[in-house]
């Protein structure tokens, strides 16, 4: 597959400064990824893994290194640029799902589609992940996967070039985890959207196109699926 | 509705009774701000139109006497428009049922023509006829009338030039001239013992043997001309004529009295919504924080979604000022209500023909322009703050607090502690800051209700200085002409009297280089054990045999210290002009007075052992009796009453600074409540997760209580008496503000007001406990637990 290149990350280096101590999140971090292929982050707890992905969304800016999206560099970008970066082209799924507890699960979805050029209805995104009938409920009345899948909806109802997903199933149980993951193969399928998926769970990686493993602030190594399992294909 | 606007609403829903809190504090200053600005704008507006009316005169020029071809060379002084010559006479009047000593003020009116000046507001009945024989007939001023309750066709009795004669009311009437009258040597209106009676010029030519000449002119001037420069000419024409010395507007009595009114009020209209306003601008600010800080992680997820830095700030700001414009609102429609209220509650004393309430549009905007200025400045850093927020950062939860053992702790009590006891100190010592702003909010709220009472207390002081211990006399007699040392004896030999003391007094031109001002010089011999002069202890203070002694705020405003020279300019009599060295300076409260000896100011009268009157002691059951035979003696033009003049001054202050203390004292009731309540709601919603979690873990809803409460309940007792100290030093710059020639204000706080601000903010704590009491009762542990903050 030779495919054009969304993102192409160049020595990307991550300090923080805690005190007297220096934390290297990322330690060089050199990658490319396709246009509409999905990828898997897989790697242990503290490797790195979120704040590549922040640095990716434009929500972080590296300490060192470059990368190119769409021919401009995201570090390099002005707040407004990347506001229109993250605005038109990113979806995000965070790790602790992050809704805003006074709207519901409809206008969750809505607060994001209303700023977007050609955004789905939030009632079909909603739909997508299996909760149109849960759209006039507001966070605290959702479970927690519940809540992960609003989240979902609110991230691909804008139909993205680039969705970032940070362990969309880390607190599902693995029917609903499915279920979740279905929504982002056929997301990344219909719209060729590219997508990025952190997970600690390794066999989630037999769904990607590549499986990125992660360790101690850089990349340890990739591996290419030759043959891609759909999501209904995967056990844990 | 974007669902950011839901946002914004259900967010203000959520948090409603603490954006109702604010919304009082900023209702409560823009209220006093309206209240007193429109009231000030109301008095100040009408006394222009008054003024111009009814032809306000520009020169006021008091003499013995003057042919009235004199006017003419008045008229003719350049930049005069109009001369009027009058005849003024005081007299002793007496009112059928009530027997207590009144003057009246004879006032002359042309009669042929309306008066050129000065003219006269007719409330009822008419002017008088011109009756060459019999009665004649007066027009009343109102406020003496009402006080009497006379009314046109009634009788009433003056002593003119020695004759009892009936005057038949035809008329009642009010005048530009006397919109806030005195009598003579009063220190505040007393309409039941001082009243106008406006007379036709023959009539009062005739009793006073004046045919053909005046004593008294009003000049009105051109346009641009100044006053300063007119004086001159009227005095150097008058100076024959046993002139007194003319004055402007600036000095005439009722004007004089009427602007420093008008000072007090803008202090008032100033230094309250201030520290109202800072006091929500605080409130807003904590407020604002707390909600930015709970939703860091929402905005993070708003930015990540592409909003932008603006859309959030506005977002932010639009609770604000909401909340704010609100808050105005309300503000300016009680404050409205509330002026109207004070306006008709002024015109109890400044006697307008009416009074033109409004609130101008510029105190509107101004009150929204204020208004929103604090709520911006209150809470611009905090929104600016959110805006700004890297949203990576936000997304992560806010560290886990870290505690430390707290001061008290190591200093090894904390084996008397229980846990809970723990929990609290380690919570106040965690965040000093924000306990300090907690502190400080709460303390804010007790030094407001300290100004509150400030007032009230200072009044009382001042008034109980003046007429307890400066003046210890029952009464004080004055003499129509200085009389001889035999008229003291005279009136001392009545029986009741058992004591009289002699007073001297002129009223006196005081220069110190280029500085001038009107006041009375008043002189006593060495008893002084009735009428004292008090130094700044409240000691009595013995005027020195030779030397002027100073009240120090003139010395002030004259810019004079102990040792310099001034010049006295006397205005009655001869005349006489000195120099003389200013040997000491006293602290009264009351007025501007000066002091001399009696010899020493007798020396230089001219006029031999001279005195004015006297003050007596008079046994209480011979107090009648006394009046009427003081009311008999030709020579005695009026007698005062110190017990009418305690009375007289409560009256004034009571019904206006008291009504305005007493409206600042319930909005600054509402304001304390609300930084007090607002401070403890923060507080549990922000430890609300911490609270459940103890609850699940066994706790009883008493023991989680004691640690939130208790907690607050510190707060409250070190913010009471940082309450006490911010407090007072707002009632210092109130006390300087305040000053006028009128009344200084003292710093005195009686021990009464710092209970009652304790009162308030404890009772608002427990309110406020009680209100958070039964909010934890509610606290629902499954949802709190579930929702990440
Ligand atoms: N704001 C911060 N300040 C200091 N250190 C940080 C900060 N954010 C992340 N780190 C550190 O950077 C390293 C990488 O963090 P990151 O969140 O990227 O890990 P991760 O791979 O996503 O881990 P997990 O699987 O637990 O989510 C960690 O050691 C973390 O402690
Ligand atoms: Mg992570």
């Amino acid at each position: 597959m030779q495919a054009e290149v969304v993102f192409q990350a160049r020595g990307l280096t991550k300090i923080y400064q805690v005190g007297e101590t220096a934390v290297h999140a990322l330690r060089g971090v050199d990658l490319d990824l396709f246009k509409g292929e999905l990828v898997v982050l897989l790697g242990a707890s503290g490797s790195g893994k979120s704040t590549l992905l922040n640095i990716l969304g434009g929500l972080d800016k590296p300490t060192n290194g470059h990368v190119i999206y769409g021919g401009h560099d995201l570090v390099k970008a002005t707040e407004r640029e990347l506001t229109e970066y993250r605005r038109y082209h990113v979806g995000f799924v965070f790790q602790f799902y992050n809704l805003i507890p006074s709207l519901t699960a409809r206008e969750n979805v809505a607060v994001v589609t209303e700023i977007a050029r050609n955004p789905m209805s939030p009632e079909k995104a909603l739909a997508l992940v299996h909760l149109a009938d849960r759209m006039d409920h507001f966070p605290a009345q959702l479970s927690g996967g519940e809540q992960q899948r609003v989240a979902i909806a609110r991230a691909i109802a804008k139909r993205p070039a680039v969705l970032l997903c940070d362990e969309p199933t880390g607190a599902l149980d693995s029917i609903t985890g499915i279920v979740v993951l279905e929504a982002l193969a056929n997301v990344n399928q219909e719209l060729g959207t590219t997508t990025a998926v952190i997970t600690h769970n390794a066999a989630i990686g037999g769904m990607a196109d590549r499986v990125i493993h992660f360790s101690d602030g850089h990349i340890a190594g990739i591996d290419r699926n030759v043959e891609k399992i759909s999501p209904q294909g995967l056990s844990w | 509705m974007t669902a950011l606007t839901r946002k914004l609403f259900r967010d203000l829903w959520h948090m409603r009774s603490q954006a109702l809190a604010i919304m009082i504090v900023i209702a409560s200053g823009v209220a006093t701000f309206v209240m007193s600005v429109s009231t000030l704008d109301s008095l100040q507006r009408t006394r222009a139109q008054v003024y111009a009316e009814f032809r306000f005169a520009d020169i006021f020029a008091p003499l013995k006497r003057a042919p009235e071809r004199i006017t003419k060379r008045l008229a003719a002084i350049p930049g005069v428009r109009e001369v009027e010559s009058r005849i003024v006479a005081e007299v002793r009047m007496e009112v059928a049922g009530f027997p207590d000593p009144v003057i009246g003020r004879l006032v002359s009116i042309p009669d042929y023509h309306e008066p050129k000046m000065n003219a006269l507001y007719l409330r009822s009945g008419r002017m008088p006829l011109l009756n060459q024989t019999g009665q004649q007939e007066v027009v009343l001023s109102e406020p003496f009338a009402k006080a009497h309750q006379l009314l046109p066709g009634d009788a009433i009795t003056a002593i003119i030039n020695g004759h009892r004669q009936m005057l038949r009311i035809s008329g009642i009437a009010l005048s530009p001239e006397y919109i806030y009258s005195l009598g003579p040597g009063a220190m505040f209106p007393d309409n039941a013992r001082f009243g106008i009676l406006w007379m036709n010029r023959k009539a009062l030519a005739s009793a006073y043997d004046m045919d053909g000449a005046f004593n008294d002119a009003v000049l009105k001037l051109m346009g641009n001309v100044k006053p300063a420069d007119i004086i001159e000419s009227v005095d150097r024409i008058l100076a024959r004529y046993g002139g007194m010395g003319s004055f402007e507007r600036r000095h005439q009595q009722s004007h004089h009295f009427l602007s420093q009114e008008f000072i007090g009020l803008e202090t008032m209209a100033t230094i309250f919504p201030v520290v109202f306003l800072g006091v929500a601008a605080f409130l807003l600010n904590v407020v604002v924080t707390r909600v930015i800080s709970t939703e860091r992680e929402q905005i993070a997820v708003l930015k990540a979604f592409g909003y932008s830095n603006a859309t959030i700030g506005w977002h932010y700001l639009q609770l604000v000022l909401i909340i704010t414009a609100l808050g105005v609102i309300a503000g300016i429609f009680s404050g409205r209500w509330l002026g109207q209220g004070l306006g008709n509650i002024y015109m109890d004393f400044f006697h307008f023909p009416y009074l033109d309430y409004r609130l101008e549009n510029n105190t509107i905007a101004l009150a929204f322009f204020i208004g929103f200025s604090a709520a911006i400045a209150g809470t611009l850093h905090a929104v600016m703050r959110a805006a700004k927020l890297p949203p990576a950062e936000a997304m992560r939860p806010e560290p886990p607090a870290r505690y430390r053992e707290s001061v008290f702790e190591r200093s090894g009590i904390r084996r008397f502690l229980s846990q809970p006891s723990r929990m609290i100190l380690r919570h106040i010592s965690r965040k000093p800051l924000k306990t300090l702003l907690t502190i400080i909010g709460i303390a804010m709220a007790g030094a407001i209700m300290m100004i509150s009472n400030f007032q009230d207390d200072a009044i009382d002081h001042m008034l109980h200085v003046h007429y307890k211990l400066t003046h210890q006399e029952d009464l004080t007699v004055t003499f129509n002409d200085p009389a001889s040392r035999r008229a003291l004896y005279e009136i001392a030999s009545l029986p009741g009297v058992t004591y009289a003391e002699p007073f001297r007094q002129a009223p006196v031109r005081i220069r110190y280089r280029h500085r001038e001002q009107r006041t009375v010089v008043q002189a006593f011999d060495d008893s002084m054990s009735l009428r004292r002069v008090l130094d700044r202890n409240l000691e009595p203070f013995a005027l020195p045999p030779e030397g002027i002694v100073l009240n120090d705020y003139l010395a002030e405003l004259l810019g004079v210290n102990v040792g310099d020279h001034v010049v006295v300019e006397v205005l009655t009599g001869r005349r006489p002009k000195f120099e003389i060295e200013v040997v000491a300076t006293v602290g009264e409260m009351l007025g501007i007075p000066v002091y001399m000896h009696i010899d020493a100011l007798n020396r230089r009268l001219d006029e031999g052992n001279a005195i004015d009157g006297t003050f007596l002691a008079v046994d209480r059951p011979f107090m009648n009796a006394v009046h009427r035979e003081l009311q008999d003696m030709p020579k005695v033009a009026g007698i005062t009453i110190r017990e009418a003049a305690i009375q007289s001054a409560y009256d004034t202050m009571g019904d206006t600074i008291l009504i305005f203390t007493f409206i600042n004292t319930i909005l600054a009731t509402g304001i304390a409540f609300g930084v007090i309540y607002n401070s403890m709601r923060i507080a549990f919603s922000e430890r609300s997760r911490e609270l459940a979690s103890l609850r699940v873990l066994g706790f009883s809803r008493a023991e989680v209580a004691y640690i939130l409460l208790g907690e607050l309940a510190v707060l409250t007792l070190i913010a009471i008496p940082i309450g006490f100290v911010i407090g007072k030093e707002i009632c210092a710059m109130i006390a300087v503000h305040m000053n006028s020639e009128l009344y200084r204000v003292p710093l005195i706080i009686e021990m009464s007001s710092y209970a009652f601000s304790a009162a308030v903010v404890l009772a608002s704590a427990i309110l406020s406990g009680l209100i958070i009491w039964r909010r934890l009762e509610k606290l629902d542990l499954v949802a709190v637990l579930k929702t990440r903050e």
